[in-house]
Order: structure tokens, then sequence, then C-alpha cells
């Protein structure tokens, strides 16, 4: 019985993961209307600068932490300015391949600068594991840090959108980027500061990801990138409480399969829940309507 | 009288079509004037280009005698140069109230804002009792109201409006030109395109026809109503 306990927690907390990916996900999604494939990477990106900032340069780990959100917002910003923002307009088709090859050369990049030797990443949570009913049942630091920031970047954005101005104008140029333009709002600016977000957020993630599976590779980005983007459509795109809520579900079936059914298989499982939701409700459990498609 | 738009020569291709072959026309500051034609005369590819959602070919726009041919479309909403759109187009996931807001979006002090809000609230009565309403749930003539009382919470010195009466019942079309009359009477200048002939010129002072992509009749609203090649052509009803 703790065993399952402690499967559903650790499961929370890797769902908490692809959860605050998935949010950048989403939130690009909703508003560049594209699917970003190298959101991933863009977490593999912050992995690498943290703990270069704390192995090599020496950094304390706050400063280590906030570097790396300043290098993947700044790379966010920077791929969408360099690769997708001249392909405005484009078929949709020509962005995601885009997408695709910004994903590539952000690995490759990385295999050239790091090597392909898995760096082995220092937890950067200083909380000490959590002994319940007498030892039987251990939390790890990690995975309550994970659950408690995911809860807080999810409340956070949900607040920023619905309770400021810039947040209503990023829901405006979502629905209508002409009309948002009429209003005075700054299109490509607020597509900008979404990228800036959701990067930022991928930043969190990786640290957050590395902290509890410390093996750090230029390809640790690509599967939780794209099992984000499953959580992203099983929650509904568009929506920031789908992401969390579809992050949050896949990581605990994940878990749950790995300890229950086979690890082998566990990957398997997740993504035939991709296949299940477009067959049978493609807008996902919180989405309202599928408008584009991908 | 000092005109507060001027268009001079103003081009437009959609691809190889030629949308707009070089018209020129302006508003003085107080009028209503309107720009009448069929579809696809280019009624709504003139005021897009003048408010920087497409880009010109040739030509210039002078807005309060300053060029803003190459401006950016959000920069004008705070140049005083409100539009309101085609088909309405208000954000139908937002409610009425956040729709309204995100009107006011270019404007900094609150209780300017808020005094604004009433005012539209009192043009719009309709618009207070649905306020947390969804704008997509709303009608088509609420929809329109909700697209005026936005344009003008940014408060314009020129409101640019496109096919206001278009889908409407007959008693919102009524509805909405009385609205725009007020709005005129507090003091903005409007540029109303309508299909609505007959209605359009009623209320405005004066008035062009465009017929596929070129200016071919100006004058006075009043002069343009007698007038037999636009009765013939536009108020045949």
């Amino acid at each position: 019985m703790m065993s399952f306990f402690s499967y559903l927690l650790n499961g929370i907390s890797l769902g908490a993961v692809y959860a605050i990916i998935a949010l950048g996900y989403t939130m690009v999604y909703g508003i560049a209307k594209m699917l970003n494939f190298a959101h991933g990477d863009i977490l593999m990106l912050g992995a690498y600068t943290a703990f270069i900032a704390f192995n090599s340069l020496g950094l304390p780990i706050p400063a280590s932490a906030l570097l790396a959100v300043i290098v993947c917002t700044l790379t966010g910003i920077l791929t969408e300015r360099i690769a997708y923002k001249p392909l405005r307009g484009a078929n949709s088709l020509a962005v995601l391949i885009t997408a695709i090859g910004v994903s590539y050369l952000l690995q490759n990049l990385a295999l050239l600068i790091f090597g392909a030797n898995p760096k082995s990443f220092q937890s950067f949570i200083p909380i000490k594991p959590l002994h319940l009913a007498g030892g039987a049942l251990t939390i790890p630091g990690e995975t309550i840090a994970t659950i408690l920031t995911g809860l807080i970047v999810a409340a956070g954005l949900l607040l920023f959108v619905h309770r400021t101005k810039a947040g209503q104008a990023m829901l405006a140029v979502s629905e209508d980027k002409g009309a948002a333009t009429l209003m005075g709002v700054n299109v490509n600016a607020t597509i900008a500061m979404t990228f800036a977000i959701g990067s930022a957020l991928a930043a969190v993630a990786g640290i957050l990801l590395c902290s509890a599976y410390p093996s750090l590779t230029p390809t640790t980005g690509a599967m939780p990138g794209i099992k984000a983007f499953v959580a992203a459509v099983l929650g509904g795109i568009g929506s920031i409480p789908g992401a969390f809520l579809g992050g949050v579900i896949l990581g605990i079936l994940e878990n749950l399969s790995k300890a229950y059914i086979s690890s082998k298989l566990s990957d398997a499982i997740v993504f035939s829940v991709l296949i299940l939701v477009l067959l049978v409700k493609p807008s996902g459990i919180l989405g309202k309507k599928i408008t584009e498609k991908v | 009288m000092s005109a507060i738009l001027e268009v001079e020569n103003l081009e437009l291709c959609y691809g190889v079509i030629q949308a707009l072959k070089g018209i020129s026309f302006h508003v003085n500051r107080g009028e209503i004037v309107s720009l009448i034609g069929a579809n696809g005369a280019g009624k709504t590819s003139t005021l897009q280009t003048i408010t920087g959602l497409i880009p010109s070919r040739g030509g210039r726009v002078l807005y309060k005698g300053k060029e803003i041919t190459r401006a950016p479309g959000y920069t004008l909403v705070r140049q005083g140069l409100a539009h309101v759109p085609e088909g309405r187009r208000v954000f139908s996931s937002l409610s009425v109230y956040q729709n309204l807001m995100l009107g006011a979006y270019t404007r900094k002090k609150k209780s300017e804002i808020e005094e604004s809000l009433s005012m539209i609230y009192q043009h719009f009565p309709r618009l207070l009792e649905r306020k947390q309403q969804m704008a997509g749930t709303l009608s088509g003539g609420e929809q329109q109201m909700l697209a005026m009382g936005r344009a003008l919470m940014s408060k314009p010195e020129m409101l640019v409006m496109d096919e206001p009466s278009m889908g409407l019942s007959p008693i919102y079309v009524n509805e909405i030109f009385s609205i725009i009359e007020k709005i005129h009477a507090s003091g903005v200048t409007v540029l109303l395109v309508e299909q609505n002939a007959a209605k359009a010129l009623s209320i405005a002072d004066r008035a062009y026809v465009l017929e596929t992509g070129r200016i071919t009749i100006e004058g006075k609203a009043s002069e343009l109503l007698r007038d037999e090649r636009v009765k013939a052509a536009y108020l045949s009803e």
C-alpha cells in the first residue's frame, strides 16, 4: 500500500514537470497557432546552463537557476525571431517542420558543446526527504518541490492571463490578431513575450526534471517534450488548466504503468493515450474547439 | 474646416488583382463621411489599409497632418484613430466587460477609463446588462454594439466603421445608426463604410461612391441621395 502511494506521488511529481512543459507548449500554441517541437530542447538547454553554472562556474543554486531561466528566455525569443517570425502566415506544415529543425539544431549544438556523455546533475532542491507512516513512506524533497512549483506556476499563469493587461492582450491575440491590433496591442511583441514565458518555464522544468532524474544528455528534453505535448493535447491544447491536468494525469499513468504493468511498455501506454484522445475527444478534456489542424 | 484624414492615390494589390486603383478622399474634423459601394468595390480594403491592417502598394495616408501610411497598425489607436471592423470581431471567449477593457488597452488613467465605461453603458444599456456574459453568446446586434463600445473605450477622435449594419434586423439597424449619430454629436469624426447606402447617406455630411477600386462619384450626402446614378445603383429599394 505504501509503495502505491510512493508511486503515485512520484507520478504526480513527474506529471508536474510535464505540466510545466505543457503550459509552455499550450500557451505558444494558443497564441502563435504552432506546435513548438523545440520546446523540450529549451528545457535541455536550461538544465545544461544550470549544470555549468553550478558545477563549473561555482555559482550558488539560486543564481544558477536564474541564469538558466535567462538563457532559456533569450533562446526562446531568439528562435521565435529568427526561425518562426518570418513564417508568420505561412502554411502550418512549414512552421511545424521548422520547429522540428530547430529542435535538431539545439540537440546537435548541445552535442557539439557538451559532448554525448551524460552529465550527472546534482539536485538543486535543498529540501530534506519527508518520512511518513513511521518511515514506511519516504517522499523525496524533489517530489515535494516539483509538485509545489507546478501548482504555483499554473496558478500564477492563470492569474497573469486573467488579471493583467498583458495577459488579456495575450488572449486577444490568440483569438484574433487583427482585432487585437485594432485595440493597440503589439501582436509581435505579445508573441515574443509568450515565447519568453514558455521558455522560462522550460528552464524551471529542466532543473526540476534533472534534480529528480540526474542523467543529463543532449536528448534529455526530447522525450519529456513530446510527452508534454501529449499532456497538452490530453488536457485540451490552448487551455492552461487543461495542460496542468493533462500533465499530472500523464505522469501518474506513466509511473503506475511502470510499476504495475511493465517499465518497457510505459511509453507505449502513454502514447496510446494520445491516439485514444485524438480518436475519442480530439479537443481534449478541457479544450473547447479545434480551430486548426496540424 | 481642416482635414483630419487625407487619403492620396491609395493603391492596394492582392496578388495580381489590383483592389484599389489610386483612390483619394478626405474627412474633415467633425464630419460624418460615408463610403458606399457594392460588394467587392474595395470599401473594406480601403479601411484596412488606412488603419494599417494590410500594407498599401502606393499612395499616402495622412492623419492629423502626419503620414501614417507605413505606421504599424497598433500605433494608430494611441493617436486617436479607432476602427470598428467588418464582422464585428469581438473576442468571443472573453466577457463583454473584458472586451471593453481591451478597448482601453492603450489608456493608463483608471478614473478616465471608468468614466468612458459608464458613458458606454449609457449609450448601450444592453452591454451593462450583459457585462459578465461571454461576447460569443451575444446576438449580432449586441455584438455590433460591443464592437462599437470597445472602439469608443479608446476615446477616439476619429472612428472608422465598417458595415455596422451588416446582417442586422431593421430594428437594430435603426438603433445602430441613431447611436452613430450620438457618437458623432459627442465630437467624434466618423468615416462610415456601408452597403446600406440610403441609411448611410441619411446621416452623412458627405459621401464617396467606390466602384471596383475607384472613386466614381463624390459630393454632399444630400445631393447623392438625389443623384440619378446613385439612385439607380444603390438606392433601388
